[in-house]
């Protein structure tokens, strides 16, 4: 018999990992959850350990096209096969990698899978109406599509692109119809840029409610967005002199629908059709959706169906009665408040995670304004009372997530590790304490464009928790 | 294909771009500045989607409901998910920034941490609750009510409020001219905020 798996393989190695794995799913991975999984792997996989099997040369020829069709066997019939992370197809493990043929290609059917071992997923809130980018083991500054933060108003529709049509009319020349073909034609641009909800952290300003960066932060992600300039869609109708607004309406259950100033429009708006180097993903509204780069993500229209230029907002209820920020120390609203401001926070280490020991750690994070750059982040360690500089890392783009990595080395003693972020407006993020002066509590719904620096408490057995600014470690 | 055929294509072809050309004006950097890109809308094309209704009436289609017309489509196709006494349902979660279902209420609760906001304390226009209804609700039907219904829905809502009279009938007139408990109650944007530095 061939060992097994655990003989094999470091066990300390795969329990971290699986520690890792289940962590970052959400849920607190307890010694039992661990040892589960370890046992149901060994089970599932002991089958497979007939042991090397007698070199023929009618194997050896034969080698590639049975290791395809054992492949595909396992696609079909291996109960194990379930147990895959989505996007993943689960294969048997063997002893000794280099000394099996691998898979052949093609098995994916052209569009590739991850690796079976790699669990990271979008976590939904209990309604299904949002779902958040798992950011506490993201690596540099993309966020893949299929894990990129969702919101929906009436769930994703299924649109065929033959059949959508964009409509432009109202204040114009030349009221026009676009096809996806149509759109694809012009000249294009591809530009990275991040997208946050407003309401990221809205839930926050009174006290820690998420336990998880992921679920505090991961209403934000970043993508390389290619489609036209929506300038130069506005140009092919031509504007009326007293053009002020746009309608933008998508063509989901909610009939989702903002006003967008004209400025903007004639400024750095794009209609997209495609994220990451291939079509937008239904979730991102495909075939074609609205982005309006460094504004809060609900008004880039995905599914857009239509552009009704008008010489004043519509007044729509997402703009209305949704999306606007009520002060209560005034009692008074704040209407279009459009733009993202500049924030940051630490993913390594973040909530729900355990140092294993005092030593080195490289504390790193994400930083994104979306009036431009990140100018400089700093990171204390220590309750605020010292801030050091950190190294940003390239690209740093306008309106892009930007990586900060910082050097630290815990002592052992609790310690708490938070990261101010400054544009290149010279706005710097503000605190809990000065967001409420400004704006006024609020015990209830979500705070909105909630931007304050981010405390990460780490207790003396190394175990890293959501702390509130007003809350002891 | 004969040599004259070619010869025939070739020059028609060489006339097509020489009319292109001479249709658009070509920028320094080679691109037009507009492009033979798109299709006319027609008029049937914008009727299709255009359901927007604007503050001021713009939008809103014949039609007529009151308060009495109202109360029972309301509770045939909306007080499953917002109460009878539109209040909302007990035990079915408001989904976060997504459906508020309580609808009346909450007036002089805007300048409490815990404001209650509804389309009496809180919405500016009452022409939203028309072009909201009609383009979104009910929640399993969007878009399948008459125009009828929306105005007699808007009429009960309103009415429950006591923001209009229960024998008030909404129409394309009357609608557009209700004034809101919270009409005045949005101001521009005032940021970026000016915070002092912190240490």
């Amino acid at each position: 018999m061939a060992k097994s798996l655990d003989e094999e393989h470091a066990p300390e190695e795969r329990r971290e990992a699986l520690e890792r794995a289940l962590r970052h799913l959400g849920e607190p991975a307890t010694a039992t959850d661990i040892d589960a999984h370890i046992r149901a792997a060994r089970h599932d996989r002991s089958a497979d350990d007939s042991g090397p099997a007698p070199i023929t040369r009618r194997r050896m020829l034969a080698g590639v096209g049975m290791a395809a069709a054992a492949g595909a066997a396992a696609i079909a019939t291996r109960s194990a096969h379930a147990k895959a992370p989505p996007g993943a197809v689960e294969y048997p493990v063997p002893a000794d990698p280099a000394r099996v043929q691998g898979r052949m290609m093609g098995e994916d059917g052209g569009y590739g899978m991850r690796s079976q071992f790699e669990t990271e997923v979008r976590w939904f809130n209990p309604t299904r109406t949002a779902s958040f980018t798992p950011m506490a083991s993201s690596h540099g500054i993309i966020t893949p599509s299929g894990l990129h933060y969702e919101r929906h108003h009436g769930g994703i529709p299924t649109i065929d692109p033959a059949n959508h049509r964009l409509v432009i009319h109202g204040l114009v020349d030349r009221p026009m119809k676009f096809s996806v073909a149509d759109l694809r034609r012009f000249p294009s641009v591809s530009r990275i840029h991040f997208m946050e909800c407003s309401g990221t952290t809205g839930s926050e300003i009174m006290k820690a409610t998420m336990p998880t960066v992921q679920k505090s932060h991961g209403l934000a992600s970043t993508s390389e967005w290619t489609g036209v300039l929506l300038s130069t869609l506005l140009k092919q109708v031509g504007l009326k002199d007293n053009a002020a607004w746009v309608l933008a309406e998508g063509s989901d259950a909610a009939v989702m629908t903002r006003s967008v100033p004209i400025d903007k429009c004639l400024s750095d708006a794009m209609i997209v059709y495609a994220q990451n180097g291939e079509a937008i993903r239904p979730e991102q509204g495909y075939p074609m959706r609205l982005f309006l780069p460094g504004w809060e993500g609900n008004i880039s229209i995905k599914w857009l169906r239509r552009l009704d230029i008008s010489d004043k907002p519509f007044m729509t209820r997402e703009e209305t009665s949704k999306y606007t920020d009520l002060i209560t120390k005034t009692g008074k609203a704040r209407q279009f408040t459009f733009v993202m401001d500049c924030k940051s926070v630490v993913t390594f280490p973040s909530g729900e995670m355990r140092l294993p020991g005092p030593g080195f750690y490289e504390v790193t994070g994400l930083a994104w304004s979306g009036r431009g750059k990140i100018a400089r982040v700093e990171v204390s360690t220590d309750r605020g009372k010292t801030w050091g500089l950190a190294s940003l890392q390239d690209p740093i783009l306008p309106i892009a997530q930007t990586r900060f990595r910082f050097p630290w080395i815990w002592d052992g003693s609790p310690a708490l590790l938070q990261s101010r972020a400054t544009d290149e407006t010279g706005y710097t993020q503000p605190t809990h304490a000065q967001l409420i002066a400004e704006r006024g509590p609020l015990e209830v719904g979500l705070f909105y464009h909630m931007n304050a620096i981010q405390s990460w408490g780490v207790d003396r057995d190394g175990n890293v928790k959501n702390v509130h600014p007003n809350q002891k470690v | 294909m004969s040599i004259r055929t070619r010869k025939f294509r070739a020059a028609r072809a060489a006339a097509a771009a020489a009319g292109v050309a001479a249709a658009f004006a070509v920028t320094a950097g080679g691109y037009p500045d507009r492009f033979s890109i798109g299709a006319a809308a027609t008029a049937e094309d914008v009727r299709a989607v255009d359901i927007a209704v604007m503050p001021q009436g713009r939008g809103l289609p014949p039609g007529r409901g009151t308060w009495a017309s109202g109360k029972k489509v309301y509770e045939t196709y909306c007080a499953a998910c917002h109460g009878l006494d539109l209040l909302g349902v007990k035990n079915l979660a408001d989904m976060p920034s997504g459906a508020a279902l309580r609808l009346i209420g909450g007036r002089g609760t805007l300048t409490s941490a815990r404001p209650v906001l509804t389309v009496e304390s809180y919405w500016p226009y009452a022409t939203t609750l028309y072009d909201y209804i009609r383009r979104a609700m009910p929640f399993n039907a969007p878009g399948s009510l008459s125009n009828d219904d929306v105005y007699a829905i808007s009429a009960y809502i309103l009415a429950e409020a006591k923001i209009i009279d229960k024998r008030a009938v909404m129409d394309a007139n009357t609608l557009a001219k209700v004034v809101m408990p919270n009409h005045d109650g949005f101001v521009a944007d005032p940021r970026p905020e000016r915070f002092k530095a912190q240490p």
